[in-house]
């Protein structure tokens, strides 16, 4: 871990200040992903900014009926608040379907939507990583590759964004919101904050240098029955092979988005129309275009029979 | 940077390399060694502690975030004359082998049985707005961040029920 | 005390305290954060931190190290590499030399310690060595390697196959016969406390503290390395954070807090990180196994024969899968054979059950397999075939062998008669399910092993030995066996364990060290009985020890009586004559397991797990019940899970820490019940007690894909059984 410097920031302009004025800052706030990744140095900041004092901590009802949560709320305060447990089921089971107790009750809110790739090859600084080093070229192409990408990668990365929460949040049509350092705000549709990186692997995420995430909110409940089936070669503590998040309605319409899968959580509106034909529809037009290799093309039949499992608990 | 931790209820002065982590404020500078490095990455809970009452993995934490927190350790949970009914439990029902994992094991048992007790959901709930019990099942997912490479968890979920039962 | 006929009774058969399932004697330190392991003795003043550099290719040379910047990195006090560490010498445990450079012998090996003032310093400044490598073209396919590799025997010496009768004619005979491939991947021992050391040196003197199954070896092979007398070495373990046979051989922590605390000065911690553990140390070796069995109609076995090939780097050894088969089913034809490749990759070596474990993973789906082709319940199929003799040398009897009763008792126990024998059958809502069976076996090893045991005038016995407790349960089991010996509760019985400046003990390895070390713990309160009885002028044949006293006659004398003008000392050690030889020592048991498969993902759940085991005495029900369910852990994690993913082009293990390592976790794994047999073996040793913590381990793995196979009719043979690997053969989807 290289040198830094630190200060623990009191508001958040000043928060945002401090990192956009300053290349190599960063913010930290739950520190779960970042710390991890200091260690190895796969992360080298040179000053880090602590958000953890600002006003995010809370979890509050919307004008418009939905509900606007602070971006330092921990994912345990998420998954256990009573609106977000009865509205909002998929969210609180994505979360609790991730880490472990001990990480959530650290993990922030804004943090769990900033998690880097779990790729072996990102996280090995030996080898070539266009996310790591861009240029340097990719070493997960051509190696082990089964908890990688399906769809959605490059020819310069192939890695997956790992999250569970962030796959919930793109099925309800979440919002982020952000202030940058001259206090200006500014709301991110969740389908635009993870990015398709394409040939530029490390843009990862829609924000700019400083821009500090306040909020996530959440439109209107959806109703209907929530699930979030994670798939995954132990029982608990591992990141998903598959995920299914999906919101089901008593006419069989429905919302679904995989983790897993792609760069970003993979939802496609159009496929999820043909909820009411069943999975294989689904999965055939969400998929489209799916580039697997070797290891991983067991995730596309995979997320098929994930999805239809769901549709088999909604309609019984 | 100078900074004060109050560890086991006793305030502890320090001045740390921004880079120490919590666990290594603990281990290195407070020779509090109870707390133990398995990983080092949040991937094996052996740092489990307690800051303001809830269970963190302290390898995954700066120890100059933690500036004026409250941190229990396994040493401040109970000492071998004075066991922690938790501690007892895990005796009894040999939940532990190696003794590696088993403090962090113990903070995060400690700890899963209150967040039972406040409603805190899990992945194996069937019903989120229902309140969660302390069944077998329920206990072994909300362990599942303490890695324990002896295998004793067959014995640990014995203790917790014990625990869990006495709390009736 | 020499060991070369059958145990009499003796005093461990009162059995008042041996047997018993006394909570372990160092729980409340365990418990309490208070047992000391290896990185956190303070009796090392002002210790400076180590951080290895680690070799980013797996095979070359370095072509030049820059150190300048590391060098003058803040807080650094010394860095040393092969250039300027000396002359070090390779001990024959170790296969790859632990300091590498200028030849670089695999990924992630040592090429330096950089030692700082801070853990954070060295740490930020060993990231800064600048190395150019030229690389070598490498072997780290296994296939490949295997094409043109020559069969050895156990050590790995050129060989031919073992053969018994006629093999080939009676497999081509035969009319009903199975010929299947296995394959078991890499494992990692993933014990939870890393390699840690501190080392510290007072003029020619070191200290070592360290993490080590085997002191004795490690101190050893120490001097050997730092080409040093061994007599000038100190080497402490009282406490080990498991081991499961990566912690038997010295490795790099304690050869570089060695050389790091020379270079600096003052003592010095060194502790790998967990992601560079995996690809510098030690891991137990995949298998490619071959298995034919042929049968005559009615079950029985008449030729059998199991080749198995692995790799390891230029000099090493092969795992040695095929030793079980020798012995654990009757047959006339048998043929056995390992083949040995040379490979590049990461050093090979033992992990709990090495041989048996991967061996019994194939050869007991083999058996599943076997039986269903001759429609036999596969419990019936493997008692058809029991064998009471060594195959090969029929002269030869099991010391003791129930594996019937394991089998029988097992089935009944689990309610084996309610599986659907037809496969993909049973179903609970989403769940297949299904149940399995294997066979566990796993041979017994004696060894020499020596103890110390002083009687103080309170009456308080001390053992000292250099055995250590890696989980195992020794420092309880040695208690109850002085305390059982001196006819004392286990409170009066104080245990240290683990220091090289007590008799050198067995050691923990090969589930050899509870039978061996507490025959030698025996053996030493034998000779210290001897001495009491003498000093209170006792007839030492006839005296009785018991409740803290010591009668003959009709005299009695309260125990620390005899030690009231000093304390008392018995030293033996334990050695084995040819019992060993004319009898075969080996334990047994029956595991059984329910699964559940889900239709739809194809993800596997364990429902129940009961293991049967018969291994002689049980010194302690209660811990030795433990390393059994620990053992069914890890098996559950070899079928299920564990896997390392060799990187063919680059030659290392991809998956190197426990995020993407994946071994079981709580919710993994349900209750789980052990039964023992009540046994005792008279010709095992005096505790009349065998080795269980590895036979725990032995057809965990088969059993689970047994279940699977029942539950869903797939039949894989590749481990581990992710649903990658069926779940275009699921039900298919409505």
């Amino acid at each position: 871990m290289k040198a830094f410097t630190y200060e623990r920031a009191k508001d958040p302009v000043a928060a945002a200040r401090a990192v956009a004025g300053r290349p190599g800052a960063k913010f930290i706030a739950g520190g779960t992903n970042l710390l991890d990744l200091m260690k190895i140095e796969v992360e080298v900041p040179t000053h880090l900014v602590d958000v953890q004092d600002l006003p995010f901590d809370k979890i509050e009802q919307t004008p418009e009926g939905g509900l606007r949560i602070g971006a330092l709320v921990t994912n345990t305060d998420l998954a256990t608040d009573e609106r977000v447990r009865r509205d909002y089921a998929v969210l609180s089971r994505s979360i609790v379907a991730g880490a472990s107790g001990q990480l959530r009750n650290k993990a922030s809110t804004a943090g769990n939507l900033l998690q880097r790739t779990r790729c072996p090859y990102f996280y090995d600084t030996n080898m070539a990583c266009n996310k790591r080093k861009p240029g340097s070229g990719c070493a997960a192409i051509g190696g082990f590759s089964r908890q990688l990408g399906v769809i959605g990668v490059s020819k310069s990365c192939i890695a997956t964004f790992p999250g569970d929460m962030a796959v919930a949040l793109r099925l309800l049509d979440a919002v982020v919101e952000t202030i940058d350092a001259k206090g200006k705000t500014r709301a991110i549709p969740i389908a635009e904050f993870h990015m398709l990186w394409g040939d530029h692997p490390e843009r990862e995420f829609a924000l700019a240098p400083g821009e500090l995430i306040t909020a996530v909110t959440l439109p209107q409940p959806l109703g209907g029955k929530h699930y979030y089936e994670k798939v995954r070669d132990r029982a608990s503590y591992a990141f998903a092979l598959v995920s299914v998040a999906a919101v089901i309605q008593p006419d069989r319409t429905g919302r679904v988005a995989f983790g897993g899968v792609a760069p970003k959580p993979w939802r496609v509106e159009a496929a999820e129309a043909l909820l009411p034909q069943g999975a294989v529809a689904v999965t055939a037009k969400a998929f489209a275009g799916a580039t697997p290799t070797k290891d991983n093309a067991f995730k596309l039949p995979l997320a098929t029979r994930a999805l239809a499992s769901v549709i088999a608990q909604a309609k019984a | 940077m100078p900074m004060m931790l109050k560890v086991n209820g006793q305030k502890r002065s320090l001045s740390l390399d921004t880079r120490t982590t919590l666990l290594d404020a603990l281990r290195e500078h407070l020779h509090l060694t109870g707390t133990k490095k398995g990983c080092d990455h949040g991937q094996c809970g052996a740092c489990t502690v307690l800051v303001n009452g809830k269970r963190i993995n302290s390898c995954l934490s700066l120890a100059i975030m933690h500036d004026g927190d409250e941190i229990t350790t396994i040493e401040g949970l109970g000492t071998p004359d004075k066991l922690h009914p938790m501690q007892a439990a895990f005796v009894k029902h040999d939940g532990y082998q190696c003794g590696y994992c088993t403090p962090g094991q113990i903070c995060s048992a400690v700890a899963v049985l209150e967040e039972i007790a406040r409603g805190v959901p899990s992945h194996v709930q069937d019903d989120l707005t229902a309140a969660p019990r302390a069944t077998n099942m329920e206990m072994r997912e909300r362990m599942s961040g303490n890695i324990c490479r002896c295998g004793a968890y067959s014995n640990i979920a014995d203790a917790m029920a014990e625990v869990a039962g006495g709390m009736g | 005390m020499k060991f070369d006929t059958p145990a009499q009774t003796n005093p461990i058969d009162k059995m008042a305290v041996v047997g018993r399932p006394v909570d372990r004697i160092d729980g409340p330190l365990k418990t309490t954060g208070t047992a000391t392991y290896a990185y956190e003795h303070r009796e090392a003043i002002n210790p400076a931190y180590g951080w290895v550099i680690g070799s980013a290719i797996a095979k070359g040379t370095l072509r030049w190290l820059n150190l300048n910047e590391v060098k003058a990195a803040p807080g650094v006090i010394a860095v040393v590499t092969a250039q300027d560490a000396g002359p070090l010498g390779k001990a024959g445990r170790n296969t790859a030399k632990l300091l590498g450079g200028p030849e670089v012998d695999h990924y992630h090996q040592a090429i330096g310690v950089v030692v700082a003032e801070t853990l954070e310093q060295a740490r930020a400044a060993a990231a800064l060595a600048r190395v150019e490598y030229v690389r070598a073209g490498g072997q780290f396919d296994l296939v490949q390697a295997l094409a043109t590799a020559s069969v050895v025997d156990d050590s790995g010496k050129p060989s031919a196959p073992e053969i018994v009768g006629t093999f080939d004619t009676a497999f081509a005979a035969a009319p009903v016969k199975l010929d299947a491939e296995y394959t078991t991947p890499d494992h990692s021992h993933a014990m939870m406390e890393p390699f840690a050391s501190i080392a510290v040196w007072n003029n020619d003197e070191l200290t070592v503290w360290t993490s080590n199954q085997m002191i004795d070896w490690g101190r050893g092979d120490l001097a050997k390395t730092l080409n040093m007398p061994k007599e000038k070495i100190r080497f402490l373990s009282p406490y080990i954070g498991g081991g499961f046979g990566g912690k038997l051989w010295l490795r790099v922590d304690a050869v570089l807090a060695a050389l790091g605390a020379k270079a600096a000065g003052r003592a010095v911690k060194v502790t790998l990180p967990r992601p560079f553990m995996t690809n510098n140390s030690t891991h137990r070796p995949a298998t490619r196994q071959r298995i034919r069995i042929g049968a005559s109609l009615d079950g029985t076995i008449t030729a059998i024969g199991h080749e198995s090939g692995s790799g390891d780097l230029p000099g090493g050894g092969p795992e040695t899968a095929t030793a079980q088969t020798r012995l654990l089913y009757a047959g006339a034809n048998r043929l056995t054979a390992l083949r040995l490749a040379v490979l590049d990759l990461p050093e090979g070596n033992a992990m709990r059950a090495p041989g048996e474990a991967p061996g019994m993973m194939a050869l007991e789906i083999a058996m599943d397999e076997m039986a269903e082709k001759l429609g036999m319940d596969p419990v019936a199929f493997r008692i058809k075939n029991d064998t009471q003799v060594d195959p090969a040398k029929p002269e030869r009897r099991f010391s003791q062998r129930q594996l019937v009763r394991c089998l029988t008792e097992g089935a009944e126990r689990f309610g084996w008669s309610r599986r659907n024998p037809k496969p993909g059958q049973a179903r609970d809502g989403r769940w297949l399910t299904g149940m399995g069976v294997a066979a566990a076996f796993r041979n017994h090893l004696n060894g020499t092993s020596a103890a110390r045991v002083h009687l103080d005038a309170s009456g308080m016995v001390t053992v000292e030995t250099d055995m250590t407790d890696i989980g195992t349960g020794s420092y309880t089991i040695i208690a109850q066996t002085a305390a059982e010996t001196m006819g004392v509760p286990v409170e009066a019985v104080s245990v240290k364990l683990g220091s090289s400046d007590f008799p050198v003990s067995v050691g923990s390895g090969g589930q050899w060290g509870a039978a061996s070390s507490t025959a030698g713990v025996y053996a030493a309160c034998v000779k210290l009985r001897e001495a009491i009885a003498q000093k209170l002028g006792f007839d030492p044949a006839s005296a009785l020890f018991e409740g803290g006293f010591v009668r003959s006659g009709n005299r009695s004398a309260r125990l620390g009586e005899a030690a009231a003008q000093g304390r008392l000392t018995g030293e033996d050690k334990i050695e084995y004559g040819e019992l060993g030889k004319t009898w075969q020592l080996s334990t047994f048991g029956a595991h059984f397991v329910e699964v559940g498969v889900d239709a739809y993902t194809g993800v596997t759940r364990i429902r129940r797990m009961l293991a049967v085991c018969a291994a002689g005495r049980i010194i302690n029900p209660k811990s030795a019940r433990s390393q059994v369910i620990g053992a069914m852990t890890m098996g559950v994690g070899s079928a299920l899970m564990e896997e390392l993913v060799v990187d063919k082009r680059f030659g290392f293990f991809v998956n190197h820490d426990l995020a993407s390592y994946e071994v079981p976790v709580h919710a993994d794994i349900p209750h789980q019940e052990v039964i023992f047999l009540d046994e005792a073996d008279d010709k095992a040793n005096p505790m009349k007690a065998k080795g269980v913590g590895e036979l725990g381990l032995c057809g965990v793995g088969a059993a689970v894909a047994n279940a699977i196979y029942n539950a869903t009719g797939v039949r894989i043979r590749d481990y581990p059984l992710t649903p990658d690997k069926y779940l275009d053969k699921l039900p298919p989807l409505v």
